[in-house]
């Protein structure tokens, strides 16, 4: 996801605004047809440019390939005055069935680096959250712009300076050779271990974001009164701290697993021969072997395994949405 | 004692933080000065790999396409994020609002590359009814840089939207203005600094994205990421760290004055609660004062 700063506006907003005085609840006016005429800019140019789309992937998933323009069999076909509809399923078996099981396991291995990449994300995010949350306001506007304007810039900038610093002769294994800790250069480019550094690296923010803003709204008299009643801090943080940021924790896990199972980018540039997630290959299937039937089966494919975490996701931001009316 | 354990704490924590976001950023720009071609070993200081780069004319051609979308983009999604965070915040709850709320949700988070295909199949598909659609130049690639920016300038401009008093509208309106001179003359100057906002996120956000664009953009609307990107295909070169300088160097540029601005808001924000509080003990005082008599 090379969406720039992305993740969110709303979570820094909700942050930011959790003390505040609450303003006078807006009532649903009644509806003219002036309101329907507003709704419908927006909603067809989503239903048009993305809505639209998927069922026609849909429909392109169910033909074969075909020299011709465009490179794909038609679904109805008219002969002497017969409608002739076919669907072919051949895509959807040829993934499952496929002899070398490359498709097969590539999803699977998608699935373990978005996994891994999520736990080191929230590993390493959740402790900067924290400290960013409960720091003095004026270090945290700072410190908080700090850790998020890498995000705002280039996406690939940011994989090409790991790719200059994890070299043979790059600067972790000059530090790593200085110290002595290892006598000649690993090879770390090219790995699954870049990889797993590389997503980590650019999808921080997105984890931080929702995680300080929920840290932000913690009731810390709770964790005292944990404290006083002689709870150990590891107790305090699994029983006290972890369920009042439950909804940032998932709301954060989603904006990286999601996007990241579907990572292009990163392993093409950071990752070796072995890293083949499906990103990959359904660019490959696309671009160098043109066979669009199959990579339209491979996206819809990955969107049925996406389905739930994004309801997931979905449903915390409604519920976020009506916290916040509630409140009003 | 446990507070000064927390502040240490927290002081480790962020250093490392830092230490990890910046210190791959920091090479990359100690780097550019570099006149070697090799990008990790140093010999001299010299701008040379910043005169390479402005003396190229594919990278000039690639920016001024990328500049050229996103800006169309920023303006096209603030304006339908205005709209339909309006739709969200003021009319609520219509037929079909569900399925809409999902569709502004779901290109935030789904993977770059199904959005990107499902875009490129629908202008082929379109492309075979109006052939305008075929030739996939910057309007194509505009097309879907609004389709997913407009998901999130619709989140910033709602998250302002919901703070709006709705009193100060229903003023207006008792006072004779229409909905049109209400929008312009009170709804807009309140959600401005959201606007901004919203544009400057989908500027950034359209300018970034390399994925959905290789697969929309046709051959002759190469933008900037996607010609860093199949540069550094090739292998490192010293011109893309000059290059990763200049962005580097535009983004703090903004990213300080955003602060700067956050900064503002937040004092003004401190000045009015002060004196609200003043105002309510002065208050507290004169009715303690009154009763006394």
């Amino acid at each position: 996801m090379s969406t720039g700063f992305s993740a969110n506006m709303s979570f820094i907003r909700r942050a930011f605004q959790a003390k505040r005085r609450p303003t006078k609840l807006s009532k649903p006016h009644n509806r003219t047809w002036r309101d329907y005429a507003l709704i419908l800019v927006p909603y067809l140019w989503m239903i048009l440019f993305f809505l639209l789309p998927f069922l026609i992937i849909f429909k392109i998933s169910l033909s074969v390939s075909e020299i011709a323009i465009p490179p794909y069999s038609p679904l109805v076909t008219f002969e002497e005055g017969a409608m002739q509809i076919i669907l072919h399923l051949e895509n959807y078996t040829s993934i499952f069935t496929d002899e070398d099981g490359t498709y097969f396991r590539s999803y699977v291995k998608s699935l373990q680096v978005a996994g891994l990449s999520t736990l080191f994300c929230l590993i390493i995010g959740y402790p900067i959250a924290w400290a960013l949350a409960t720091c003095k306001p004026t270090a945290r506007n700072v410190l908080f712009m700090l850790v998020i304007m890498p995000s705002w810039t280039s996406f690939v900038v940011r994989i090409y300076s790991w790719m200059t610093i994890m070299k043979r002769d790059g600067l972790i294994n000059d530090i790593l050779m200085g110290i002595g800790i290892i006598d000649s250069p690993i090879q770390m480019l090219q790995t699954d271990f870049a990889v797993y550094v590389g997503i980590t690296y650019c999808y921080l923010p997105y984890m931080v974001l929702p995680l300080f803003s929920a840290l932000m709204k913690v009731d810390y008299s709770l964790i005292e009164a944990s404290y006083d009643l002689g709870c150990r801090p590891v107790k305090t943080f699994f029983n006290s701290l972890i369920p009042q940021t439950k909804s940032g924790i998932i709301a954060g896990s989603m904006l990286v697993f999601i996007p990241a199972l579907g990572e292009y980018v990163i392993p093409e540039l950071l990752g070796g021969k072995g890293s083949i997630l499906i990103g990959r290959i359904l660019w490959q299937e696309f671009f160098n072997n043109r066979d669009w039937p199959l990579a339209s089966a491979v996206a819809i494919i990955m969107l049925i395994i996406l389905v739930i975490p994004i309801v997931w996701f979905y449903k915390i931001e409604r519920k976020e949405q009506e916290k916040l009316y509630a409140q009003k | 004692m446990r507070k000064n354990k927390s502040l240490i704490a927290r002081i480790v924590i962020l250093a490392c933080a830092l230490t990890f976001l910046y210190l791959p950023i920091l090479m990359l720009i100690i780097y550019s000065f570099n006149e070697s071609k090799m990008v990790t070993v140093w010999t001299k200081a010299s701008l040379h790999w910043y005169y390479e780069l402005f003396s190229d004319s594919q990278i000039g051609h690639a920016v001024l396409i990328s500049l050229t979308v996103a800006f169309m983009t920023a303006c096209a999604s603030v304006v339908i994020g205005t709209l339909a965070a309006f739709v969200l915040v003021r009319v609520r709850s219509f037929t079909g609002e569900s399925l809409f709320v999902l569709l502004i949700t779901a290109p935030m988070v789904l993977p770059e590359v199904i959005t990107g295909l499902a875009l490129l199949m629908l202008f082929v598909s379109l492309g075979e009814i109006i052939p305008w659609f075929a030739d996939r130049g910057i309007f194509a690639i505009w097309i879907a840089h609004v389709t997913f920016c407009s998901a999130y300038t619709t989140v910033v401009i709602r998250s302002r939207f919901r703070e709006l008093d709705i009193s100060i509208e229903e003023a207006a309106m008792d006072l004779g203005a229409g909905p049109i001179k209400v929008f312009f003359a009170v709804i807009l100057p309140a959600i401005m600094p959201a606007e901004v906002a919203a544009f400057l996120l989908s500027f950034t956000m359209s300018m970034d994205d390399l994925v959905i664009t290789s697969f929309i953009a046709g051959p002759d609307s190469t933008t900037l990421p996607m010609l860093i990107f199949s540069s550094v295909r090739r292998g490192l070169s010293p011109e893309i760290n000059a290059l990763a300088t200049i962005i580097v160097l535009i983004v703090s540029i903004f990213t300080f004055f955003a602060w700067l601005s956050m900064v503002k808001k937040q004092k003004r924000m401190a000045s009015d609660a002060a004196k609200a509080a003043k105002a309510a003990k002065l208050e507290q005082q004169r009715s303690t004062f009154h009763s006394k008599i």
